[in-house]
């Protein structure tokens, strides 16, 4: 079955394209994560599944019911944004029940729904406590909370984990995915943070402004990204480029390595100067200059290597990938 | 700082020291010792009794409280509801509608004064406390708006949109979201409404002078003549009118100070 289906999405604000053309189908209980840089119309996509936002053209299917003029209410979507957005008015119960209320639903549906999600999120001792009196990580349980007792169809995540700290992000992200297992329903999830689409996706949508760049499961991005964006986005830290003319001179491609598969070798054909090393206990990462470029290296375990000392470092072929002007593959 | 403000406090404050303890005062006394407070010799509830006595004090008096509390009630909420609109909803001209209704802030509505009487006698309005409202309506509109819309501009997209993926309708959303986040605003447009209303002598005195409508401001006039005033009853008149002014204020100020510290502190 077809969770969700968006067919020619496209938007404007104004005369500027913030959408173009945007084709995505996703698969019932999917976990999808849309990534892609500030500003490159997350949010707009998501507000236009949400019914918040009126496309310019194309439609929205939810469910296999087109909704494309129908009410945010009558979607069958919960969304969890990323100020939490929580009725500072009202308390955890109140703030959880509204829609529940608007719904008309029973006395005693809400109270076992409200039970049941607070179970889940470990909010029973908040339930009468008002936001303002609540921290940023459980303001944020109580947001999903909200999405959790509508039981929705599709469950729309905007950056819900920014306002954390690195910490409470890392919990917070495992909660989500549990949650996912749990409830075993759809969700769609958005974030700029290339770890989190990594870590939680089933399946991931790269957008760069207003396109959809690629869209596949993380090892498939990762492993055979399309472009130079793709895979220049994905991994941390972030792949290396370099001219591959550096090589061979007739070569005017552009050579990808990511950080991992570059490794120090006597006999290796990059000579480089180590500018600074980074001593993570797991890992170590080596930021080095080869001529006016900057690449990194990630070795695995402890490594101690003086600071401007000169290395010489080799990838296997196998390894790397090139991309021709236009930044595709080749 | 404080000591500053301690100053201009007292000097605001003066005036209206004087008026209240003066009234309380006899006539001779007021004018030969006009800053001395009133003792055993010069006490004297003359002023007092003068205006109770007049009998129409009560009426001019609940005139004052209908105007002022219902033309601030419909300042408030239809200005409310007009930042609401231009705040939150994109539409065509929306920039321009929002400009036209602040250009009212500038030009003041007494340039206005001919035609609104000519509409209020063509109408048949006149001498009714109807005519007044709708004036200190049309008067107090655009600053309400242009204050209000500046506060909903801050209220969180994100909230309105939580409430509406939740089913509430846009009503729903203005009356029990939106307008309890601006209280503070709404106080603070209500206290720079209400004390020019109430102190107004200028359309009372044009659009209703009628005995039945007269409102405080006007009604007090009737004890300076042209060549006696009743300095006893004028001062005891406004000694009483500043008292609703006073109530409505404490009740709004807790509110108010928020309103005008709300940004600079988070
Ligand atoms: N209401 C709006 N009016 C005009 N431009 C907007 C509006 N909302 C978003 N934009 C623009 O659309 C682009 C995409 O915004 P957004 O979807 O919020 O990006 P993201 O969530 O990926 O950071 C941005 O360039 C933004 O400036
Ligand atoms: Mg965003």
């Amino acid at each position: 079955m077809i969770a969700l289906s968006l067919n020619g999405v496209n938007k404007y604000f104004g005369k500027t394209q913030v959408l173009k053309d945007i084709d995505i189908s996703i698969e019932d209980g999917e976990f999808v994560v849309f990534v892609g840089p500030s500003g490159c119309g997350k949010s707009t996509l998501l507000r236009i599944i949400a019914g918040l936002e009126d496309a310019s053209s194309g439609s929205v299917s939810i469910a296999g019911q087109d909704v494309t003029y129908e009410a945010p209410s009558k979607r069958g979507i919960a969304m969890v944004f990323q100020s939490y957005a929580l009725y500072p008015h009202l308390n955890v119960k109140g703030n959880m029940s509204l829609a529940l209320k608007q719904e008309k639903q029973s006395k005693d549906v809400i109270e076992q729904r409200i039970a049941k999600a607070a179970q889940m999120l470990n909010l029973e001792s908040y339930l009468n406590r008002f936001p303002s009196e609540l921290s940023g990580g459980q303001r944020q349980r109580v947001a999903i909370g909200r999405a959790i007792v509508r039981e929705p169809t599709l469950f729309l995540f905007d950056e819900p984990l920014s306002n954390l700290d690195a910490a409470l992000r890392m919990n917070t992200r495992l909660e989500i995915a549990n949650l996912h297992k749990q409830l075993a329903t759809t969700m769609v999830y958005v974030t700029h943070d290339q770890t989190e689409a990594m870590t939680l996706a089933d399946k991931i949508v790269v957008l760069r402004d207003g396109v959809v760049e690629q869209t596949g499961t993380p090892m498939e991005l990762y492993n055979d990204p399309r472009n130079q964006f793709v895979a220049g986005f994905l991994g941390a830290p972030s792949m290396n480029f370099l001219p591959a003319s550096v090589f061979n001179a007739t070569d005017d491609r552009t050579l990808g390595v990511r950080p991992e598969d570059l490794f120090i070798d006597e006999a290796g054909p990059i000579s480089a100067q180590v500018n600074h090393v980074e001593q993570l206990g797991g890992d170590t990462n080596l930021i080095v200059r080869m001529d006016e470029r900057q690449l990194t290296l990630r070795l695995f375990g402890q490594h101690h290597i003086a600071e401007d000392s000169r290395i010489r470092l080799n990838f296997a072929n196998e390894k790397a990938y090139y991309f021709d002007a236009n930044g595709n593959r080749a | 700082m404080h000591g500053a403000l301690i100053l201009y406090t007292l000097i605001a404050l003066f005036p209206v020291f004087v008026i209240v303890i003066n009234s309380f005062k006899k006539r001779k006394s007021i004018f030969r010792e006009p800053l001395s407070l009133p003792d055993a010799g010069s006490f004297s509830l003359v002023g007092y009794e003068t205006v109770l006595k007049q009998g129409e004090f009560f009426s001019y008096f609940q005139n004052s409280m209908i105007v002022t509390v219902v033309s601030l009630f419909f300042i408030l909420l239809f200005g409310a509801m007009a930042a609401f609109a231009l705040s939150e909803y994109r539409f065509p001209g929306n920039k321009w509608m929002g400009l036209y209704l602040a250009l009212g802030i500038m030009i003041p509505i007494r340039i206005g004064t001919v035609a609104i009487l000519e509409l209020m006698v063509s109408t048949g309005l006149v001498n009714t406390l109807t005519a007044l409202i709708l004036v200190y309506i049309a008067q107090g509109l655009p600053l309400a708006v242009f204050i209000l819309s500046e506060f909903m501009h801050q209220v969180s997209d994100d909230l309105k949109n939580a409430a509406r993926v939740d089913g509430l309708s846009e009503y729903t959303i203005f009356f029990r979201i939106v307008l309890p986040l601006v209280r503070p605003a709404m106080a603070t447009v209500a206290v720079f409404n209400m004390i020019p209303i109430w102190n107004d002598l200028w359309f009372p005195l044009i659009l209703a002078p009628a005995e039945a409508t007269k409102t405080l401001t006007l009604g007090s006039q009737v004890f300076i003549g042209q060549y006696v005033t009743n300095w006893n009853a004028v001062l005891s008149a406004l000694s009483m009118a500043i008292l609703p002014v006073l109530i409505l204020y404490v009740i709004f100020s807790r509110q108010l100070i928020r309103g005008i510290t709300s940004g600079a502190v988070k």
